[in-house]
């Protein structure tokens, strides 16, 4: 057996996966910065300079709390919903290409965890199975609030699923390929060369992928599944302690596996868009860089969206979903298709 | 190493279709059913067809599994008080269907014994192979399931537009 090989994928996974989580602990703090700075407020500013230490002590407080289960709750499901929207969160993320494939200890390693030839559509896979943990969790905690958000939930992410994977699709049919690696590479160069500008014409496919993303991941202006005024705090009411933290980190995780799609299909993913006088080593750090950075613009996005914007009324969330993006996203790749068959775009 | 992924999901498989036929609960059946499918998504992987496998899960256990339990769902089904009351047509059809069945796989399984899967061809399973292989040597078997699909929708629609008097 290849045991460097089983230990760089192990190396991976773990740098990976610690960052991911980071991340979703600097987002908790940035997102009540930055709406506190759109709300002319101060936001968490005690703990630690300039409240970075917010993260931590919610964590342990988190942990401290008392762990209730309703009295009627179905108890298999409520126990499992959280791991279940945890676990295809992290999952979908394994696909996405971070860096360029680097060269070290003697051999080419490439910067993603798995690099299959169906990459995109593991990605859908992943995070169609997501949607199990709001059913589930609302079914089961014998609630009317959280049954009203899980069926709420599974109704919107069906209808704005259609749009999502036919923005991508659109993608697929420019770039020739399923596999991410390869629809990065493709859009090498310079920015014109990206997928969203001329490299694939798919400027309106981007802003589609981006709405629906916002739905699929149930932010604001779609976060009709925990409309506060009328449902609590939908399907995780019932929820306290570490497992509420569970759903709140599957939501960030969502954000940033649904921005991290977007970069790579969309965005150049690790490519910087300008050349450099430079190779090796510098390079390779630069193009990571580039990718977390991109990773987080798209963030604070989401974050700045969700204060900025009211929310949709459930009929209008409908609306919008089968009457305007999916003709929309129909259109988009009707078009792309006659793009690519006169080889305007694509290779 | 395929032969561990093998026995690991042919027992999720077993499992959870004997959870699906047995429990009591609607819910959790469909949601054995769910696991079942991923499970059966699993082992077409095994087999190396990684697209079959994706569409598997994407199709049946991301779309239609939760389209069945939303419907459960707002059905607000209980448990089953006993078991569901099938005619006794069925319950002496049921084994002898089964039986024959068992009879058949293990009939063929018996006479062909292979001794190993034959290696498989480059690029075996991947969307391109699928994708050439429909549009060339199974292009009129598509077509036709394409109508068919066409056929169920438009039924459908019709159905549920139909003015009741």
């Amino acid at each position: 057996m290849d045991w460097l090989g089983i230990l760089i994928s192990g190396v991976k996974i773990v740098v990976v996966f610690s960052s991911l989580m980071l991340g979703v602990s600097i987002m908790t703090w940035v997102e009540r910065r930055v709406s506190a700075v759109i709300q002319f407020r101060w936001g968490p500013n005690r703990v630690g300079p300039w409240g970075l230490l917010q993260p931590i002590a919610d964590g342990v407080k988190f942990i401290q709390k008392e762990d209730i289960i309703p009295t009627d709750a179905y108890v298999p499901f409520y126990l499992a919903a959280p791991m279940l929207a945890f676990v295809p969160a992290a999952f979908a993320f394994t696909v996405i290409p971070f860096g360029p494939d680097i060269d070290i200890f003697g051999r080419t390693v490439k910067l993603v965890i798995l690099d299959m030839d169906g990459g995109v559509l593991w990605g859908f896979a992943a995070t169609a199975l997501g949607v199990y943990a709001l059913v589930l969790a609302g079914w089961s905690s014998r609630s009317k609030f959280s049954l009203m958000g899980g069926l709420r939930s599974s109704a919107q992410m069906l209808s704005y699923e259609l749009p999502l994977v036919l923005s991508i699709v659109a993608v697929v049919l420019v770039s020739g390929s399923l596999r991410p690696t390869e629809i990065v590479a493709r859009q090498a160069g310079t920015i014109w060369n990206w997928n969203v500008f001329g490299g694939g014409a798919q400027l309106l496919g981007f802003i589609l992928f981006t709405v629906a993303g916002y739905a699929e991941t149930n932010r604001l202006p779609f976060d009709l599944p925990e409309a506060e005024g009328e449902l609590v705090s939908g399907y995780h009411t019932e929820y306290s302690g570490m497992r509420f933290a569970t759903f709140f980190m599957a939501e960030y995780i969502n954000m940033m596996t649904s921005s991290a799609l977007a970069i790579t299909l969309f965005l150049g993913g690790w490519h910087l868009g300008f050349p450099v006088p430079f190779t090796g080593w510098p390079l390779w750090i630069l193009e990571i860089l580039a990718f977390v950075v991109k990773l987080a613009a798209f963030q604070f996005l989401y974050v700045w969206v969700r204060w900025t914007l009211p929310r949709f009324r459930y009929d209008q969330l409908m609306d919008l979903g089968w009457k305007g993006l999916l003709p929309l996203s129909i259109g988009n790749l009707a078009f792309t298709a006659i793009l690519v068959a006169f080889g305007i775009v694509g290779k | 190493m395929e032969r561990i992924a093998f026995c690991v999901l042919a027992v999720l498989v077993v499992a959870s279709a004997l959870v699906v036929v047995r429990h009591k609960n609607p819910v959790v059946a469909a949601v054995a059913l769910a696991f079942n499918l991923v499970g059966v998504a699993g082992l077409y992987m095994v087999l190396h067809a990684q697209f079959v496998g994706l569409l598997q899960v994407i199709v049946y256990a991301g779309a239609i599994m939760v389209l069945i339990l939303f419907v459960i769902m707002l059905l607000n089904l209980l448990e089953e008080a006993e078991p569901h009351p099938a005619g006794t047509f069925q319950r002496w059809l049921a084994p002898v269907a089964a039986a024959a069945f068992a009879v058949t796989i293990g009939s063929a399984l018996w006479r062909s014994n292979p001794p190993a899967f034959p290696p498989v061809p480059e690029g075996f399973g991947t969307a391109a192979s699928v994708g050439r292989e429909l549009f060339t040597r199974f292009y009129y078997p598509f077509e036709a399931i394409s109508l068919l699909l066409i056929v169920a929708m438009i039924g459908a629609v019709l159905l549920s537009k139909r003015r009741l008097p």
